[in-house]
């Protein structure tokens, strides 16, 4: 049970011939923790995001999240991998414009082949607890910032998965939407769902982390 | 796929496109004016006789007004020959020159050389087929050695001797006079000329006068048979390069729209973006001109080097402005589609030029990915076959593109077919073994093997009206398993009854129904026409009964099913009879055409597939990010191949449901023409050559031009890295 859900170490990144993005980092996050990754920009955090989400591969170290050593997946295990354990949500919302609410939150269960009414009643109950259940059948463009990473943070969380990944998710929202967000993720944190967080924002990382990390030239700093 | 590897493949694609519609251009244009042209190409250049004039004496008479040159006369005489035994043999008219060269008709030695002692003889091409070598023996008992081949396109003789020679053959029957006039262009022209040679000449000296415009006639309506063909394809391959070569400058142009804004926000006018952006297009697509018109030129020389072996023209090529206005043409659509794109793209302001991708866009089609989602299929197929609507003007151009392949596909199919089954109804080439010799019948039912067999006899009769001979055939036993196929009417039944061809029919103004008479060996025969055979030449077909006096000479024998045919015929043969196994000729305009068809459908089905890999690759370069969120969200590889397939699925499909009753329409215009030039006219039979499962396959050739052009963008996407597609702006 104490286990970590991940456990980088000795991680190492490098991108063409300039200084590596991420430098010997070790890192570990246990069950339930809500751990805030702060740094600048181009500190390494979301190259450390990607790297745990299998986005990426490290040049050097292992990087293992719920027991899988994810930097040894190819494309299709890294993709079933993502399906099972993690949920992403971008600064950005990433939502695709052409599908419905309901039917974004549903894209990572319909992918991964779950029963297609099961999922929909639990897709469904994901955007009445987040508050957005009278948007399921509208498409992403009509609705507000925070709306919209409500939207995602219901998507990320539709496979029930242990790990949470979200990258500067009040990054792109104004103050009110940004307060919504923070007290989401506070819920999350409170039910036990383990979440890292890349921010700036160190009002939302004292309110939901557990633990911070800081970040500078790729380095962990504490 | 990085922006530098993009670039590089949509010059790629410009490139391949154009040489491909360059070479189809070439290949359908040129052909189609070498096909007009090699009759006159080959007479202006053997100064060929514009009157051949046949007379009894050898005198030139006065001079003739009118006349640029004149050769002769020359000794000649119609000299027969001994056939294979059992058989007549040929009667040529063998014309008695010195040398090949002179004012008119200088005559191209193509083989050996030319005669010029007794016993030596030329061939002339085009008549009998006679290998160098092979003697020949006369009637009379003269036996002379074919020492050369030789072509002459205003076909004055069938052979040439040298003058001494002619004497051993019994001498002159008659004298030949070549003319060349300064004015023979029409038949009032000819007429005049005509004229003022009987007037040079004492009255009653002239027995026949031959017109240039006649043997011309002749020659190209042959030629002929190839214009509705190449008039199609020529047509398709046009469409084709404006519709792929359009679309895909103008998607390159129009996916270049942020970066033209950023060269705009730089300080970059207008006016210099349209002249950046038709270079860009213009570089690859002189390159593929170039390499189209050199693959157009080399693909033709096989195929003119076939029809100058038909028609005999000497040096036929694809004319030089051919090839430069297929070249300057297609690269005219290139510049003209790059313009009009990066007009549209430099017009725009700069701030929406940069917010492309960035901001949403239109909401076309949503219902579709609405349904879609709602499918019984895999979400990465929903999602694939929901992409058309939201993009269609893209799907108009891919569906245009694969219906147009899949078009081209049907059409050369059914072309193929039709000219197998005409050449088969024209050759009744079923039988298996021939066996020669009036006694063979009864032979041939005693040996073992025989499934089938008729006897049959020729001779030539004369049809009043019609100067030429027309071809008797005269049968015992059922013929009708060799191929004959009826145009109308039945087959004959009885004594009395005859079926004829169109040619015949035509000629003699009758229809199936009318009774025609015809001289056979000086005697009338009553003919009652019960039925139009497809036969293209003037011809009567009927049985023995009818004529009396024509025994079967020569036997069609089709054998059971394991039988050896050459064993057959050695059995035969060991009992007297001259027997050997039946093969097929490929006529050679067949494989002319065939040949063509294969090419340029291959062209245009690679043109089809590019365009749709184009469209495609485009496509994806818009959603990228898209992409990249599905494969964030756990898309595997397989399914994002899936899904991009998927998205050309179904416009594969409908583009060949359209395609295949286009395909069809277009054989059925362009099969009948090519049949009409030659004065014939198609029975069904040969023209509903399309099956239930060749419709089927063929259906299925439009998601198979989707396919081919969707494997590699969806190898790309899906080897796409997640992070670096995330990134993607």
């Amino acid at each position: 049970m104490n286990d970590p859900v991940i456990d980088l170490r000795g991680v190492t990144r490098r991108y063409d011939d300039g200084p590596p993005a991420l430098h010997d980092v070790s890192l570990a996050v246990k069950p339930g923790e809500c751990v805030a990754v702060l740094g600048p920009s181009g500190s390494g955090k979301s190259t450390l995001l990607n790297l745990i989400a299998g986005l990426d591969r490290p040049d050097e170290g292992t990087v293992t999240v719920a027991g899988t050593r994810v930097e040894t997946l190819g494309e299709a295990a890294s993709a079933r991998f993502r399906r099972a354990y993690v949920g992403l949500v971008f600064q950005f919302f990433n939502l695709l414009d052409d599908l419905t609410v309901l039917d974004n939150v549903l894209l990572p269960a319909h992918l991964a082949g779950a029963a297609r009414r099961e999922s929909r009643e639990h897709a469904t109950g994901l955007l009445a607890t987040l508050g957005i259940g009278r948007h399921a059948d509208a498409y992403p463009g009509r609705l507000s910032g925070g709306e919209k990473q409500r939207v995602a943070v219901a998507r990320a969380l539709v496979n029930r998965p242990a790990l949470l990944l979200a990258d500067e998710p009040t990054g792109a929202l104004d103050t009110a939407s940004g307060e919504d967000v923070r007290d989401l993720l506070n819920d999350l944190r409170d039910g036990g769902q383990t979440i890292v967080l890349v921010t700036h924002d160190l009002r939302l990382a004292e309110a939901c982390a557990t633990r911070t990390v800081g970040m500078r030239d790729g380095r962990v700093e504490s | 796929m990085s922006i530098g590897r993009r670039r590089r493949l949509h010059s790629l694609v410009i490139g391949l496109v154009t040489a491909a519609a360059v070479t189809a251009a070439v290949l359908g244009a040129g052909l189609l004016v070498a096909s007009r042209s090699p009759f006159d190409t080959a007479f202006a250049a053997q100064r060929g006789a514009h009157l051949t004039v046949q007379t009894t004496t050898p005198g030139t008479g006065r001079e003739v007004a009118g006349a640029v040159a004149t050769s002769g006369p020359y000794g000649t005489r119609v000299v027969g020959f001994e056939g294979p035994p059992g058989l007549p043999g040929p009667s040529m008219t063998v014309v008695a020159r010195s040398d090949p060269g002179g004012a008119v008709d200088r005559v191209e030695l193509t083989a050996g050389r030319w005669a010029t002692g007794p016993g030596e003889l030329v061939m002339g091409r085009g008549v009998f087929l006679v290998p160098l070598g092979e003697k020949l023996t006369t009637h009379d008992g003269v036996v002379l050695t074919v020492v050369g081949l030789a072509r002459s396109v205003s076909a004055t003789a069938n052979a040439w001797v040298a003058p001494a020679a002619l004497d051993a053959l019994g001498g002159p029957d008659g004298y030949q006079t070549l003319y060349r006039f300064a004015a023979a262009s029409t038949p009032a022209e000819v007429e005049a000329d005509r004229a003022a040679v009987a007037a040079s000449l004492p009255p009653g000296a002239v027995t026949g006068v031959r017109s240039w415009l006649d043997v011309r006639q002749d020659a190209v309506e042959e030629a002929a048979v190839f214009v509705p063909f190449l008039v199609a394809f020529a047509l398709l391959g046009i469409l084709m390069a404006v519709l792929v070569v359009g679309t895909v400058v103008a998607g390159t142009v129009g996916a270049a729209t942020r970066r033209i804004g950023i060269l705009k926000a730089l300080g970059c006018t207008p006016a210099g973006v349209v002249r950046a952006y038709i270079a860009q297009a213009l570089v690859p697509g002189a390159v593929g001109a170039l390499a189209g018109a050199v693959a157009g030129n080399l693909i033709a020389l096989p195929v003119l080097a076939q029809t100058e072996e038909i028609y005999g023209s000497a040096g036929a090529a694809i004319a030089w402005w051919v090839t430069l206005l297929a070249a300057g043409g297609v690269l005219a659509v290139v510049a003209v589609t790059a313009w009009a794109a990066a007009l549209r793209a430099g017009r725009l302001r700069v701030v929406d030029a940069l917010a492309v991708g960035r901001v949403t866009g239109p909401a076309t089609g949503r219902w579709a990915a609405r349904l879609a989602a709602r499918l019984p299929v895999s979400r990465p197929i929903g999602l694939g076959l929901a992409r058309p609507f939201a993009r269609p003007v893209r799907t108009a151009a891919i569906l245009l593109a694969v219906a147009t392949g899949a078009a081209a596909a049907t059409f050369a199919t059914g072309l193929g077919s039709s000219l197998v089954r005409i050449q088969s109804a024209v050759q009744q080439d079923d039988a298996d073994v021939l066996v020669m010799g009036e006694a063979a019948g009864a032979a041939i039912a005693a040996q073992p093997g025989t499934r089938a067999s008729y006897g049959m006899a020729q001779a030539p009769a004369m049809l009043a009206g019609l100067n030429d001979p027309v071809g008797l055939s005269v049968f015992s036993g059922d013929p009708a398993w060799d191929g004959f196929v009826m145009a109308s009417g039945r087959w004959f039944s009885a004594p009395g009854e005859a079926v004829a061809s169109a040619p015949l029919l035509a000629a003699a103004g009758a229809r199936v129904g009318d009774t025609v008479t015809l001289q056979v060996e000086g005697r009338p025969v009553r003919l009652r026409v019960v039925g139009e055979v497809f036969e293209t030449h003037p011809s009567v077909l009927t049985d023995v009964a009818t004529v009396p006096g024509l025994p079967p000479m020569e036997f069609h024998v089709a054998l059971t099913d394991g039988t050896n045919a050459s064993a057959y015929a050695s059995a035969l043969s060991s009992q007297g009879f001259e027997a050997h196994p039946a093969g097929a000729e490929i006529d050679p305009l067949l494989a002319v055409v065939q040949g063509l068809t294969a090419t340029l459908t291959l062209l245009l089905l690679a043109v089809a597939a590019l365009g749709v890999l184009n469209m495609l690759v485009l496509d994806l370069r818009d959603r990228v990010h898209d992409l990249g969120v599905h494969k964030a969200l756990g898309m595997t590889p397989r399914q994002t191949i899936a899904m991009v397939v998927a998205s050309v699925a179904g416009v594969g499909l409908l583009g060949g449901l359209i395609g295949v009753p286009a395909g069809i329409a277009v054989q059925r215009m362009v099969v009948p023409a090519m049949a009409a030039s030659a004065g014939l006219r198609l029975p069904g039979s040969l023209l509903d050559v399309y099956g239930p499962v060749l419709l089927g396959a063929l259906a299925l050739g439009g998601p198979l031009i989707a396919l081919a052009g969707a494997l590699l963008p969806a190898g790309w996407a899906a080897r796409t890295r997640t992070a670096v597609a995330l990134r993607t702006e």
